[in-house]
């Protein structure tokens, strides 16, 4: 019953982003916004390439992440893997299905962590602007101010879709295993 | 006792004269007032007069926010100066770069504006030139041959079906050389319909309609019922050619000249009209590649009022009459003699009815002249002094700017009363309210835009700025709301609300849209190509360098062009450009965009060139070198950024 739920939540990553980080400083009253779908980054990111020259970050490019391969295949063989628990209807599986997406999830999460280290630390030495001891690395979720920019991280729509499946497996699987 | 000392005192008061500060009262602050951060709710379009250009200003808080550039050079962005932008001030005497603007009409659909464009004209060396609203950038420029003083125009139809020019200098069709004294027999007036493409905006000469020698002053088109007409004012129909000032105000009555340009359009058409060889510059900016081109046309089509009966009638106005100005209604015509005493209201109805019951008092060069009372609808008794211009609030009132008695005069359409006055400060010329001479007036704002200064701002020394005033019109008496300095002298202004253009503002332009013949699309296209003793640099400009930044090989006399192009791709990042000795101009370029500033070095030396717009923390760093070496060197052509010689020599 909760796996098409499930299936449906997670369909909506490719119609909306997963995660938004949006900017602000006093020269950008109207914001810049950076959108990650399961397959690209969009919004203003040619601007925010522009301004990170000169603290020396890499710029951004959607060529540069191979997840945007791997994301979409690992989440559609999930809704796939769903598919066919829905048919063999064993509780069993259905756990497994979840320990999966916990899995997903939390590699997503470390690998996110990894890039916005790697961005926010390797800096081009030859950089214009150096700042002693300051680094960019943007939040994880949450808001931090970097120099004049104000940044804040959180889930877009896709995102909480994904954070209702989570909920719902876990919530389920919880309620199925005590029930036992 | 007590009550004589007050008495007294009461007295002793009144016999002051009155001041400009006793003008103020109430909550005129508050009514002016626009939060920092918060917008105007009105664009303001101010003539330039004398400067060439059109101001444009927030309203009600009267703020300055922009002087586009039309008639005059602008050295600041390099408008006249750019490559790309010198054709549009060319003409058939080559470029002149300066004009005197007087008059601006904002595009109109059934009479109500539309927020397109924005009509300018050029009294000096007659031409109109089309404004685009979503860049604020001047996109054509039309020269009117046969012509002198284009004074009465840009006033356009109702659904800017045609834009006019009228001469106020008569002076004698094509090149003949004759003798001033033959003012009579020579001279001519013209009124020009330029025909506006509904879609793209392009002008061109329709047909001139030739009139006898005389001075066509103001005008305006029909509406409503009159939509077919077009009206003009003139003075001078003494013809004459020396001291004006007494010769041409001795006849008791001038003319409204009273067109009938659907009937014209006609004529023309019907092959009525006359093809004759006139030289003019059409100057168009094209939006693609970026640059104006500059056509020289050589025919126009004359429309002889003998040829085309029907078209043209005179309506006596007393006494040199200026403005000539319709209702909302489309019935009234209401001419500004300025030196009459009256202001005389004439009815477009008992017109058309004068015409066709033959009321007609004689003629003037053949021209029919209607009866006077035949089509008047009454007279404004003992208005003011000096009126000059009437605009209107579409609640049934008139409003006339009064010259002598520095005043703003309402009064009713219905029963030609005098309603109230206010003073002005000094000596109003022109007024408007915001749409005033649409079918749709804002009747909440009028403006005076005054020609004597004074003691109004901070003195300035012998020149000053002019002033304008803010009323509002809202109740049954004007309050003044706000003195703000303008520039150049303004004429006619034009007015609208700002959501009718503000959201479609172009921002920036769109680089994969660059058709430029000269762009450099990316850093890794910049480059440098001699031709001959022709250098051209394919440049580029990002926050916050320039590409190539050192560059040599070039030489004494080259004829160097700078072709400089913004990669930047967000709002308000124009980079600037300028060159140390460079008998030139500056430019501004606008995301985007690629501009050309031409140089011809004349001395060998070290010419550094840079950023000259603060455009980002590091601009100071945006800068680089030309070497120039005397002609005949062998310095080999060399160009780049980041390479020294020590990089250089690693590789």
């Amino acid at each position: 019953m909760s796996i098409p739920i499930v299936i449906i939540c997670l369909a909506t990553l490719w119609f909306f982003p997963m995660w938004r980080i949006d900017m602000r400083a006093p020269q950008y009253p109207d914001g810049l916004s950076m959108q990650i779908w399961i397959n690209d980054v969009k919004g203003d990111v040619p601007i925010i390439n522009g301004l990170n020259h000169y603290i020396g970050m890499k710029t951004i490019h959607k060529e540069d992440f191979l997840e945007f391969v791997f994301m979409p295949v690992s989440i559609g063989c999930f809704m796939a893997a769903g598919v066919l628990i829905m048919v063999l209807k064993k509780k069993i599986l259905y756990y497994v299905w979840t320990g999966i997406f916990l899995l997903i999830a939390l590699l997503s999460f470390a690998d996110f962590y990894r890039w916005e280290y790697n961005y926010g630390h390797n800096l081009d030495p030859n950089a214009p602007i150096q700042v002693p001891g300051m680094s960019y690395q943007p939040p994880l979720i949450g808001y931090k101010k970097l120099l004049n920019f104000e940044v804040l991280s959180q889930p877009d729509i896709g995102g909480w879709c994904y954070i209702v499946s989570g909920m719902i497996l876990v919530g389920i699987t919880c309620y199925e295993w005590k029930k036992k | 006792m007590l009550g004589l000392a007050v008495a007294t005192t009461a007295a002793m008061q009144s016999c002051k004269m009155k001041t400009a500060a006793t003008a103020v009262q109430g909550d005129a602050a508050t009514k002016t007032y626009v939060a920092p951060g918060k917008y105007d709710e009105i664009y303001n379009f101010v003539s330039g007069g004398f400067n060439g250009q059109v101001s444009v200003y927030g309203l009600p808080s009267g703020r300055l926010l922009k002087v586009i550039p039309v008639f005059a050079v602008n050295p600041e962005n390099g408008y006249g100066y750019s490559e790309e932008t010198k054709a549009m001030l060319n003409t058939t005497n080559g470029l002149i770069p300066w004009d005197d603007q007087h008059h601006l009409d904002l595009s109109q659909t059934n009479g109500e504006q539309d927020g397109r464009w924005l009509f300018a004209n050029a009294n000096n060396t007659p031409r109109v030139a089309r404004i685009d609203l979503t860049t604020f950038k001047t996109m054509e420029v039309l020269q009117i041959p046969n012509s002198a003083g284009n004074h009465s125009s840009p006033f356009i139809t109702e659904n800017t079906e045609y834009v006019v020019a009228g001469t106020r200098f008569s002076v004698p069709l094509g090149s003949e050389d004759v003798p001033i004294s033959s003012f009579k027999d020579n001279f001519h007036s013209t009124a020009s319909f330029i025909s506006v493409d509904k879609n793209t905006g392009k002008m061109d000469i329709a047909f001139q309609i030739v009139l006898p020698g005389m001075n066509l002053d103001l005008s305006h088109a029909g509406k409503g019922p009159s939509h077919d007409w077009f009206f003009f004012s003139s003075y001078n129909t003494e013809q004459a050619y020396t001291l004006l000032e007494v010769n041409a105000s001795q006849k008791d009555k001038d003319y409204i000249v009273a067109v009938n340009w659907k009937k014209a359009e006609e004529y023309a058409k019907a092959g009525k009209g006359k093809k004759v060889p006139a030289s003019y510059a059409h100057n168009t900016y094209d939006e693609h590649t970026q640059s104006a081109t500059s056509e020289i046309k050589n025919e126009v089509l004359l429309l002889d009022p003998k040829d085309c009966p029907d078209m043209i009638y005179m309506i006596p106005c007393p006494k040199s009459p200026h403005g000539c100005d319709i209702d909302p209604s489309g019935e009234y015509i209401v001419g500004s003699g300025k030196l009459a005493a009256l202001i005389p209201v004439f009815s477009f109805s008992k017109m058309t009815g004068a015409i066709a019951g033959k009321q007609f008092e004689g003629d003037f060069k053949g021209i029919p002249i209607i009866k006077y009372e035949a089509a008047l609808h009454g007279e404004v008794q003992k208005p003011g002094l000096g009126p000059l211009h009437t605009e209107f609030d579409g609640k049934g009132n008139a409003y006339t700017s009064m010259f002598l008695s520095s005043e703003v005069v309402k009064w009713s359409l219905k029963d030609l009363k005098v309603l109230d006055r206010v003073p002005t400060y000094y000596s109003v010329g022109h007024l408007m309210i915001p749409g005033g001479d649409t079918k749709k007036p804002g009747g909440k704002y009028l403006v005076a835009y005054n020609k004597i200064t004074k003691d109004r701002f901070l003195p300035t020394g012998p020149e000053l700025a002019q002033s304008a005033q803010l009323y509002d019109i809202s109740g049954d008496k004007m309050q003044l709301l706000l003195d703000f300095p303008t520039f150049g002298e303004p004429h006619y202004a034009q007015a609208c609300q700002a959501s009718l253009i503000k959201d479609k503002q172009v921002k920036f332009y769109d680089i994969n849209k660059n058709g430029h013949e000269y762009v450099t699309m990316g850093e890794k296209k910049a480059n440098v190509v001699r031709k001959g003793n022709r250098v051209d640099i394919y440049m580029t400009a990002i926050r916050s360098h320039l590409v190539p930044d050192n560059i040599e090989g070039v030489f004494v006399g080259d004829e160097v062009y700078f072709h400089v192009t913004n990669l930047e791709q967000d709002w308000d990042i124009p980079h600037g450009f300028a060159i140390k000795n460079n008998p030139n101009a500056e430019l501004l370029i606008m995301p985007g965009e690629t501009v050309t500033l031409k140089f011809t070095p004349d001395k060998q030396g070290i010419y550094p060139f840079y950023c000259t717009d603060f455009c980002s923390a590091l601009h100071q760093e945006m800068s680089g070198y030309l070497r120039v070496s005397p002609k005949g060197s062998n310095v080999p052509l060399k160009f780049g950024t980041g390479e020294t010689v020590t990089s250089v020599a690693a590789k």
